[in-house]
């Protein structure tokens, strides 16, 4: 976990007023209070994939909530399918298993 | 990453340095591997990509790959991407931490819409399916809501729903018609709140039906039988000798009728003794008679205040 004042130093070319309206927007959702975030790995991740967005790919800020929402619900979906996989693989006896594979596979 | 870096990018030979950076924003933009996690393809497609538009958009790079001198792979800039020691926000989304930035604010154990419906199993989020319920109120008549009746009610969008009354309906009872509500797999119900009337003569108490019956002086007086309303119809009742203002006689059975396991209430009539149209034959009686006993109708006001 890292202060707004380490994260601007960390990642090139963060502005500081940038992040906090990021905050404000609730697209960045730090730990902690409002001057005294504490971002966590994630959240670095996301404001670079956010500059990235923003500065490299040319995205217009009024997009970036449709976007980052559209890719957080895919996040979710994958979330979810990888929770089922996982419970398939050890919920299920095996002719369960042959049974769900063999539908998958069928179509 | 030896390929055309043009035909990567999809331009010409030609192409302006406007017309690569176009073909370069509008590939980058669908092939970015956080918008397309666990699709190996796109990611070579995104880092190609890029590797193509550092070298055109280079124009001594691009000079040098015209004129054959270096292969499509002739990059300078660091790959794209995290900086190395650091993962995409792909892989930290994918993981547990990713519920943070989830966008419908389910964590863990919510299993959405579509995984609770698994083997049948009732997950947290699996709202149901089915339609809303829908609200209304209907008036109903004091004898309607004390027989039973089935009564239309006119809905806001000009539809109708027959609604039956059961006997012994109260005010303020809600009545249920399932899948008459807003369309759904279920349907919703339909929830009507009814507001009963007040009458001119009768009033309930319960399962009882009271009402004030106006007796004349010699009905009261010398007793006789009466033709008394109840909630179903004119009953014949005996108004006992002496009389008094405020007896309550009771109609067995002739309440609200029985419904539902309940049993039937009984009708009460409480005596009003009228003086009705001026009598003169009786007050020249009253005022004429010498032996009337004497005694004080307020002997139990003395002393009240």
């Amino acid at each position: 976990m890292i202060t707004i004042d380490m994260l601007v130093v960390t990642v090139a070319g963060l502005d500081r007023a940038d992040v906090e309206h990021w905050i404000a927007q609730d697209l960045v959702r730090p730990a902690g209070q409002g001057g005294a975030w504490l971002f966590g790995d994630i959240d670095v991740a996301r404001l670079r994939l956010i500059q990235e967005l923003r500065h490299e790919l040319r995205l217009e800020e009024d997009a970036l909530p449709v976007v980052l929402r559209l890719m957080d619900q895919l996040y979710d979906a994958r979330r979810q399918l990888r929770r089922l996989r996982d419970a398939v693989d050890q919920g299920a006896t095996p002719e369960v298993r042959d049974g769900v594979l063999r539908v998958l596979l069928e179509r | 990453m030896a390929d055309d870096p043009y035909k990567t990018l999809g331009i010409a030979r030609d192409a302006t340095e406007a017309q690569i950076r176009k073909a370069y924003l509008k590939l980058a933009k669908t092939t970015h591997p956080d918008l397309n996690p666990g699709d190996a393809k796109a990611e070579e497609r995104f880092k190609a990509v890029n590797a193509a538009n550092d070298l055109l958009s280079d124009a001594e790079q691009r000079g040098r790959y015209d004129r054959g001198e270096i292969d499509g792979s002739g990059q300078v800039r660091p790959p794209p991407g995290p900086p190395p020691g650091q993962r995409s926000y792909r892989t930290h989304a994918e993981g547990a931490a990713g519920t943070r930035y989830s966008a419908g604010g389910m964590d863990d154990n919510d299993l959405g819409d579509i995984l609770s419906g698994l083997f049948g199993a009732r997950g947290r989020a699996g709202a149901p399916r089915g339609g809303a319920d829908r609200r209304y109120s209907l008036a109903v008549t004091f004898l309607d809501a004390i027989r039973g009746a089935t009564q239309r009610l006119v809905l806001p969008d000009g539809g109708s729903l027959d609604v039956r009354i059961p006997p012994g309906l109260e005010d303020g009872q809600v009545l249920r018609l399932r899948g008459k509500g807003a369309p759904g797999d279920p349907a919703g119900d339909a929830l009507i709140e009814v507001a009963v009337g007040p009458h001119p003569v009768f009033r309930r108490e319960g399962r009882d039906i009271h009402l004030d019956l106006p007796v004349s002086v010699s009905e009261a007086v010398l007793g006789g039988r009466v033709q008394v309303p109840t909630v179903d119809g004119p009953v014949s009742m005996a108004v006992p000798a002496g009389s008094e203002t405020g007896t309550r006689l009771r109609l067995r059975g002739r309440g609200v009728p029985a419904a539902g396991g309940q049993p039937a209430g009984d009708g009460y009539a409480t005596l009003r003794i009228v003086l009705g149209p001026p009598d003169p034959a009786l007050a020249d009686f009253l005022r004429d008679r010498a032996d009337a006993p004497a005694w004080d109708p307020r002997a139990g006001l003395e002393g009240v205040a």
